[in-house]
């Protein structure tokens, strides 16, 4: 119960004032598409040279916490995520927009988005102890299983056809090979100089999402249809609460699958979303509802990405180990003020460490207000005449792709996937299942690659990767998403050709 | 105002290098390419160590930082090298031995004779650490346990061709063992399979190990001294009787490309050595735990050739 000491050090005007800059910075910063948490986190580092350390990590601990909200504001309005962890959010985010439902599924996002994030700091608070080693044990193997596990969410992510879903999540496997391979520095498929770094996530995540939504929003020309736009039906911020706590199911498998992965360190929480939104659908009475605009969809998904943000820090403040790339830029950001984080931190920065974490707690509470404040303003955003929103959205990812590594590769890179998705999408492919492979080949490869020379100097391959009571759960996870999938799909053949429709 | 800067600027300038040239550079701020993402230890440095660039008696303007991260290094050296102005507006970070093992080993648009150092600011050793269950409590024990099973003991370190492997070609070489390298996508997360138990040893920084050194055991330091601020317990590989040197000492410092003019690398030579100095900047580094080790052009200079001559035999063999 220590935590509760040092809430008077979060309550006081000036850290209250970081805390607010910090979460509406968050939530402007998370919402620009190629502006991720880590780039968030790594823009506000230098603002904290010269703040006392505790209000420096106020800052950093406000801005992570509602950047990974402020994500879902343009999944939601623009089908455009702002980081690989609301991919779920646009799904049935952006459906539920079209419906004229926009302000109600900011408010449904921003409140399971509160609830999932005080539960992670929850877990960071009572059970950093006992996890920490825990967390440490995820070898080679195991992250191997868990990637391998988010392969077979591919091909059913996109409800339409589990052949297209696979066919393109096997696309962005391939392009994820693309560049130099991190452990082995062979280089491949890199027949320009553009490619030399291989494809950067965000600015794929930006290109295969935003073009083709740009080229459509522009295709109309000067007829009606670009005069038409979305309308926004108001809505109470009562009523989306109440909604909220009636997906229960939703909430806790968000919040259970979000935390687990959170704190698995290399696991990477840009799966989180997506893992715990295919959980949901599965177990949900109103699957065929998913992707078309059902609210569940969307408060699995963000109950899930801001739970992971609490156990996301878990390693690094036990055990100096960053487990995802925002807690390395985390990690610098503590060692500027000296504060080394480890199996003393507690006792010896106690005040700042506790300070810090409270501070993400109140953040949690204060995202939900600022974001329901914000969300009945943001959603006429949908209100922009396409021929005006388009060029809006193209310069933003432009600016997105080049921010990301200062790199004009990236938005050539960025701008040729973009186009080449416009086309897919037009014979019934779809964006998320190629990014999930993007984000996913890498983790399950260099996983295989490590556990491979680990194997050869110990027992051999077979007995790495598939002996141990944790890999073997894992497996036995894998082949139950298959099999499920896979009747799933006899079920709804068979239930199409009794109805006598096409087959 | 800008122009009696500029001309107290020129003054300082001929006093202390002692060269004369024209102009009042710099008048706009300086950029610094760094080829590791933000928040890593060389983002994290060079941050600290240019945070004072903009006082008179240095630059007179404040030094950009532009991360091109990705490839271990590459894309942002290659960048650097063969794209970046020789005006001595862009400068960039060096990792010593990095880009001179790869500019060897992979077909890259860098090595020393296309780049021009400034100076050095950091020196960062790489160490042997083993988890703190495990059974090995020095390097000997851990060499008699190779030598019983060859190619059994698994050691992580950060990559390919990067000063932890190369650290390792050298222990291998030094102790007559042979051991698995198991390289990991950068310092932390090989670190962390050493914490974790997936590996039995770990090559990593001193930086990462010093702050770890709860849950590890740190064996041996791979340098020519013992560090006497940070580990002073620790022995180095000489001590033990292993023939292991600084070659895998991560340098890092400020280069400019081939083909800035001369007054320039001299004004930045001069300047940039003072500012490293500075007092702010030491307290920072300490503070972070990051040690410092100030060395001039000529110096470095030196070291680059030193590395490439080393790195080359060391590297023809594998």
């Amino acid at each position: 119960m220590e935590f509760l000491q040092y809430f008077s050090a979060v309550l006081t005007p000036a850290s209250l004032l970081f805390l607010g800059i910090g979460t509406i910075g968050g939530l402007i910063l998370g919402a620009t598409p190629g502006l991720s948490p880590t780039m968030a986190v790594a823009l506000l580092i230098p603002f904290t040279f010269r703040m006392d350390p505790a209000q420096g990590l106020i800052l950093l601990g406000a801005a992570y916490t509602s950047s990974v909200a402020g994500g879902a504001v343009s999944a939601i309005l623009l089908k455009i995520p702002g980081a690989p962890a609301n991919i779920a959010t646009a799904l049935d985010g952006y459906e539920m927009a079209k419906k004229g439902q926009a302000a109600k599924a900011l408010q449904m996002c921003f409140v399971s988005s509160a609830i999932g994030g005080v539960i992670g700091i929850l877990v960071l608070i009572f059970l950093t102890p006992l996890l920490a080693a825990w967390a440490l044990g995820f070898g080679p193997s195991h992250l191997f299983w868990i990637a391998i596990l988010g392969v077979t969410i591919i091909g059913t992510l996109d409800a339409r056809s589990v052949v297209k879903g696979l066919l393109s999540g096997a696309m962005g496997l391939w392009i994820a090979t693309i560049g130099y391979d991190s452990i082995q520095g062979v280089e491949r498929f890199t027949f320009t100089e553009h490619l030399d770094g291989g494809v950067n996530v965000i600015a794929a995540l930006i290109g295969l999402f935003a073009i083709p939504q740009i080229i459509e929003m522009l295709e109309g020309g000067r007829t009606r249809k670009t005069i038409e736009v979305l309308a926004v039906e108001r809505h109470s911020i009562w009523a989306s609460t109440r909604e909220v706590f009636s997906k229960l199911r939703a909430l806790g498998i968000g919040s259970v699958v979000g935390t687990i992965i959170g704190l698995i360190p290399g696991a990477g929480g840009q799966i989180a979303g997506i893992v715990s939104y295919d959980q949901t659908r599965k177990f949900s009475p109103n699957r065929d509802r998913f992707g078309k605009g059902e609210s569940e969809g969307v408060v699995a998904a963000e109950s899930a990405n801001n739970a992971m943000v609490g156990p996301s820090l878990v390693p690094l403040l036990t055990l100096s180990v960053p487990g995802s790339p925002t807690a390395a830029v985390l990690l610098g950001g503590l060692l500027i003020h000296g504060i080394f984080p480890g199996p003393d931190l507690f006792s010896k920065h106690a005040a700042v460490a506790w300070t810090f974490i409270d501070s993400m707690l109140i953040g949690q509470i204060l995202m939900m207000v600022f974001g329901l404040y914000i969300a009945r303003l943001a959603a006429r955003v949908v209100l922009i005449p396409p021929a005006i929103l388009a060029p809006a959205i193209l310069v933003l990812a432009v600016f997105g792709s080049f921010a990301v590594q200062h790199s004009l590769s990236d938005v050539f890179v960025m701008l040729t996937l973009g186009l080449g998705m416009y086309f897919l999408e037009k014979v019934g492919f779809s964006a998320a299942p190629m990014v999930l492979g993007i984000i996913l080949g890498p983790i399950a490869e260099s996983n295989y690659v490590q556990g491979r020379i680990i194997a050869e100097a110990g027992d051999g391959i077979f007995a790495y990767f598939f002996t141990g009571g944790l890999n073997i759960a894992l497996i036995a996870l894998c082949l139950a998403s298959v099999a499920y999938s896979v009747a799933m799909e006899v079920r709804q053949r068979r239930l199409a050709r009794i109805e006598g429709g096409a087959p | 105002m800008r122009k009696s800067i500029a001309i107290l600027a020129t003054m300082a300038a001929l006093a202390l290098a002692g060269a004369a040239f024209a102009g009042s550079y710099p008048e706009r701020p300086v950029s610094l390419t760094v080829a590791y993402s933000p928040g890593g230890a060389t983002d994290f440095q060079a941050r600290i160590v240019t945070m004072v660039a903009a006082k008179k008696e240095y630059l007179g303007q404040p030094v950009v930082i532009i991360n091109k991260p990705g490839a271990g290094g590459k894309i942002g050296w290659n960048y650097f090298a063969s794209r970046a102005s020789t005006d001595g507006y862009e400068l960039a970070a060096y990792n010593v031995p990095h880009f001179i093992a790869q500019s060897i080993k992979f077909k890259t648009k860098y090595n020393i004779n296309n780049l021009e150092p400034i100076a050095n600011w950091g020196a960062d050793p790489a160490v042997l650490v083993v988890n703190k269950n495990s059974p090995f409590n020095s390097v000997d024990d851990l060499v008699k346990y190779a030598k019983a099973n060859p190619g059994k003991v698994t050691v992580s370190g950060a990559g390919l061709y990067v000063g932890h492997h190369i650290a390792f070609l050298q222990i291998q070489k030094a102790t007559g063992v042979k051991l698995k390298y198991v390289p990991h996508k950068g310092g932390a997360p090989a670190l962390k399979s050493v914490l974790g138990g997936q590996v039995m040893a770990g090559v990593n920084n001193l930086s990462d190990s010093y702050r770890s050194r709860a849950n590890l055991k740190i064996l041996a330091i791979a340098d020519l001294q013992r560090d006497k601020q940070f580990l002073p317990d620790v022995p180095t590989f000489k001590e033990l009787g292993y023939d292991v040197d600084d070659s895998s000492v991560n340098f890092r410092g400020i280069m400019v490309r081939k083909g800035t003019p001369k007054e320039i690398i001299d004004f930045l030579s001069a300047r940039v050595v003072e500012m490293f100095k500075n007092k702010r900047v030491a307290k920072q580094m300490k503070i972070g735990g990051s040690p410092l080790r100030i060395m001039t052009r000529d110096e470095v200079i030196k070291m680059w050739k030193a590395r490439q001559a080393f790195l080359q035999k060391l590297l023809a063999d594998l």
